[in-house]
């Protein structure tokens, strides 16, 4: 069987971008970096927006990147269903930026950088992200300022109620509500997520639980 | 101003001394005109000049002359590492101080062509009571914390420490670690004449005029902000993305980072290095405020700025990768085979210096003498301190400069880049992998003020070798040193045998050890008023790692693993000088610091390594600040065990500090092999005691302390501090 094609998008500022590359190629993808000034059909099985400070989020997390032609090209392949988005840290901010996830995300609630391995609850083990994995919680690092999720009632109640909330954090670490961590758009083809599963692809760096997440995807890509 | 009346006043406004200012006239038979004695200024700064150390300084033992930084080799990798102090600019400005500061020491690293992997910081700070340090402290940590995370390179090790000497002038030295194919080095002297010096990064502005000799001078406790640079890390993450991209173009010859002195400092030295001088046209220097004057765009030191050495033909390729990256890119200048240095702004020839008068500061050596407080404190005798050990022990464990740096590293990104095996605080060293191969990178950065001031020479000896024990229990072979001398003002006698001890020192420790000192930074100046800081050499050390899925943490593994002391085994009373607990339960500084004696330092170390390959041990940790008690109180807090066991009867034997020591545990199936092993090593261990689980607490032979009141000293002690 070919391998499943993923190109990663590179912002200029974008710093988990080789982290990501390191993380698809050790779950068996083949992969692509994809330079934000990107403007061709993106020919692709799987996107993954990386963490980082894209355009040095001056302005605020993921605010200047949703301006970037490669993101015309990201939502044409969401909206005609070509494959699946992963987009953590930055890359989640990005996407609530560019409003293709619901809410936004915004400065911790102490106000500080946090650096940490949480445990974060899968809530829909239906989801292309999460179908294959057998663990119920899964630990896998944070670091983010901005990753403090906020949402109106009602659209809380939407995700709910259509199973978008995919994971949730076992002991908030930045204020989010309802200790939200990663959710999907409403056509789940999209995930957005703080915490960082390329960082916990490998036993060495971790126990490896991040690889889970990242290998359901390829098991769902290459099965459905 | 009138050209030929004002130089002196500006010589001597801008820091240089008459005497100096005369050898300048003596030097060029004339009287130098306005831009020249700014030059002059800067590049005879001692920041830039290196006048009152260069000659001690070369004592090191040094593997890489003259550098942007050294590097050691892993393979056939290049671990390019090194270290540089921004106390002044932290004090002024603590965010934008200690975020510059990791610019300026990333791109000595990438200049050398590699990408740079990891960040270490050793800070002090004044007393963390006093709201000044505590406001200087937390912009400092959030400054590393801005800058680093932003830049992607992870912080991954550090120190953080205490104590009101640093009140006013605390340090901030960072270091900087990067990788690259030892083959696919660049280095920073020009080789040929009629290349062209091409300017790539940001604008220059107006930042960071005359940061050189402010670095060289006290702080006048007036606003000395216009000194501070202001750091942009979007530009870093571009330039670094950048320069590597640039660097492998085959017509890059050279390349050197503009830190301290700007354009002046970087263009000069790499034309005197090659035996070249050089032309430079100011008009063609990309600049972002109006009207800046020559001199301006000479010191500034505006951050993220590089200048490479090209062959001509290749700006077009050089051009492209700016414009990918938003970054200015012209070309300012060339490589001339005539020794001088001659600028220009629009046509109008502003200097014609020779490069030998510029770049050679005057060496002035002032001959030391060793001060009264030397014989009178190592004279003290250990004071009796009646404090129950209990207390003492729960004292120590909740100050700041034992108690857990969460608050710190949790700030900082430390696993961005993917490659983090050993993350801050679970051992005495992190550890890096080596992406495709078995690998690893140890790193380590250690200092000790109280030592290093009771007794320059061997306090500086044991930081070295405290270093390298903190490499060698994770599993690691100590390879390399960088060294930041942080200092007085080096006019004054006191601290002239100050450094000249602790280089000497270090010097010696670094030949016994057989690890190169690659580069380094020398702070003076450090003092404020009539206060001056500890003598506080600072040393960074990298390792070697082996075999990456064979490395050692500090955390107790499992209840009934035995607990051993190795090394020296016995405390020497008499060698207590620096002991954390006489300062904190005596309000006592003062006796004779401990000594290494070398060749037993080194077969501790093989031991170590040894049961380490082996998998004899389950756990390492070397013993330094607090004494046996705390090295045992952190491998139970981290291991979440307790612990039993009877490790002395007094509070010398608890907390006093000796050099040479180490806790191992072992499980009890491993206790023959392990013993056969340090007699074959002929290696000194005691049994102290045993692992258990952590609902038993911990005692070591003072009563017993329950582990949930130990873990709240410990990790709630800076947090609470901080929420004052």
């Amino acid at each position: 069987m070919p391998k499943i094609k993923a190109g990663v998008i590179v912002f200029p500022g974008s710093n988990c971008d080789r982290d990501a590359g390191f993380a698809l190629e050790k779950i068996g993808f083949d992969y692509d970096y994809i330079w934000h000034d990107f403007e061709k059909v993106l020919d692709y099985d799987f996107l993954f927006l990386p963490g980082g400070f894209s355009y040095g989020d001056y302005l605020r997390a993921g605010a200047l990147a949703k301006f970037s032609p490669v993101m015309k090209n990201v939502e044409k392949f969401i909206e005609n269903e070509r494959g699946l988005v992963l987009g953590v840290c930055n890359g989640f901010q990005i996407l609530t930026e560019s409003g293709i996830l619901k809410g936004a995300l915004s400065q911790n609630e102490k106000m500080k950088f946090i650096c940490d391995d949480v445990d974060v609850e899968i809530k829909n083990r239906k989801s292309p992200f999460t179908k294959y994995i057998e663990k119920e919680t899964l630990e896998i690092p944070i670091a983010h300022m901005d990753g403090n999720f906020k949402i109106e009632e009602k659209d809380y109640k939407e995700l709910k109620n259509n199973d978008q909330i995919v994971f949730e954090y076992k002991d908030n670490p930045n204020g989010s509500y309802k200790n939200i961590a990663g959710i999907m758009n409403d056509k789940k083809n999209v995930l957005g997520m703080m915490p960082h599963p390329e960082r916990n692809a490998v036993k060495l760096l971790g126990n490896g639980d991040g690889a889970s997440i990242l290998l359901s995807i390829r098991r769902f890509l290459e099965n459905e | 101003m009138n050209k030929t009346i004002g130089t002196t006043e500006l010589a001597i406004a801008l820091g240089l001394s008459e005497e100096e200012f005369n050898l300048i006239k003596d030097k060029l038979g004339r009287e130098p005109n306005e831009f020249e004695t700014y030059l002059f200024s800067a590049q005879w700064s001692e920041h830039c000049g290196y006048k009152h150390s260069k000659s001690l300084l070369k004592k090191l033992p040094v593997n890489i002359e003259d550098e942007n930084a050294g590097y050691i080799k892993i393979d056939e990798n290049a671990i390019v590492f090194k270290v540089e102090s921004h106390n002044h600019p932290s004090a002024v400005e603590p965010y934008q101080g200690a975020a510059t500061g990791i610019g300026g020491i990333v791109r000595d690293v990438l200049a050398m062509g590699a990408r740079p992997i990891a960040l270490l910081d050793s800070l002090r700070f004044g007393d963390l009571k006093d709201p000044i340090s505590k406001n200087i402290f937390e912009g400092v940590v959030h400054g590393i914390s801005g800058y680093g995370n932003s830049i992607g390179v992870p912080t991954v090790a550090g120190e953080t420490y205490f104590n009101k000497t640093y009140s006013t002038n605390p340090l901030v030295n960072v270091m900087c670690v990067g990788i690259a194919k030892e083959s696919e080095l660049t280095y920073s002297k020009a080789k040929e004449h009629n290349k062209y010096f091409v300017y790539f990064g940001a604008k220059t502005g107006r930042d960071g005029i005359h940061g050189a000799s402010f670095a060289s001078k006290e702080l006048s406790g007036k606003d000395d902000r216009p000194s501070v640079q202001v750091g942009d890390p979007f530009s870093e993450k571009n330039l670094i993305e950048a320069t590597l991209e640039v660097l492998k173009i085959p017509g890059v010859l050279a390349s050197q980072d503009m830190g301290a002195a700007g354009l002046l400092s970087s263009s000069s030295e790499m034309a005197y290095k090659g035996n070249l001088g050089f032309e430079l046209y100011l008009d063609q220097v990309p600049i972002r405020e109006e009207n800046m004057k020559p001199w301006e765009m000479m010191l500034s030191e505006s951050q993220e700025r590089m200048l490479f050495l090209i062959e001509p033909g290749t700006e077009k390729q050089i051009k492209k990768i700016a414009d990918k990256y938003f970054l200015e890119m012209s070309v300012i200048g060339k490589t001339t085979y005539e020794r001088n240095m001659k600028a220009y702004f629009n046509r109008e020839e502003l200097c014609n210096l020779s490069l030998e008068h510029l770049v050679n500061a005057p060496n002035l050596v002032i001959k030391a003498e060793t001060p009264n407080y030397f014989y009178v404190h190592r004279a003290r005798k250990n004071p009796n301190i009646t404090k129950h050990p209990k207390m003492i022990f729960s004292e120590l464990l909740k100050h700041p400069n034992i108690a857990s740096k969460e608050w710190v590293y949790k700030q900082y990104d430390y696993k961005v880049g993917n490659s983090t095996v050993i993350t801050p605080g679970n051992a005495d060293a992190s550890v890096i992998w080596i992406k495709g191969s078995d690998k690893g990178i140890a790193m380590t950065i250690d200092g000790n003020g109280p030592m290093t001031f009771l007794n320059p020479y061997e306090g500086s000896r044991n930081i070295v070798f405290e270093a390298a024990r903190n490499l060698v229990s994770v599993g690691a072979t100590p390879k390399g040193v960088t060294d930041n001398m942080n200092f007085g003002n080096p006019e004054q006698l006191e601290v002239v045998w100050q450094f000249e001890q602790s280089i000497k020192g270090i010097s010696s420790a670094c030949r016994e050890l057989e690890t190169p000192v690659t580069g380094g930074n020398v702070s003076f100046y450090n003092e404020s008023g009539d206060s001056a800081i500890y003598p506080t050499p600072v040393i960074g050390m990298v390792g070697e790692v082996k075999n990456i899925n064979n490395i050692m943490t500090m955390d107790f593994k499992f209840p009934s693993d035995l607990v051993y002391l190795v090394g020296k085994t016995t405390i020497n009373r008499d060698y207590l000088g620096g002991s954390l607990y006489q300062e904190i339960a005596g309000d006592f500084i003062g006796g004779e610091v401990d000594k290494v004696r070398t060749l037993f330092e080194l077969g501790l170390h093989k031991s170590i390594l040894k049961i380490i390959e082996e998998n004899i041990a389950n756990a390492v940790h070397d013993v330094s600040k607090g004494g046996i008690a705390i090295a045992l109180a952190e491998m139970a807090i981290k291991g979440q065990k307790g612990f039993k066991g009877l490790v002395g009867e007094n509070n010398e034997e608890f907390f006093g500090e000796n050099q040479s020591r180490f806790i191992v545990t072992v499980p009890s199936e491993n206790k023959e092999v392990f013993l056969q092993t340090m007699s074959k090593m002929k290696m000194e261990y005691k049994k102290i005691g045993r692992v258990l689980p952590e609902e038993y607490g911990f005692d070591c032979g003072f009563g017993k302390v329950d582990m949930e009141e130990m873990k709240k000293y410990y990790y709630d002690s800076i947090p609470n501090a901080m929420e004052d």
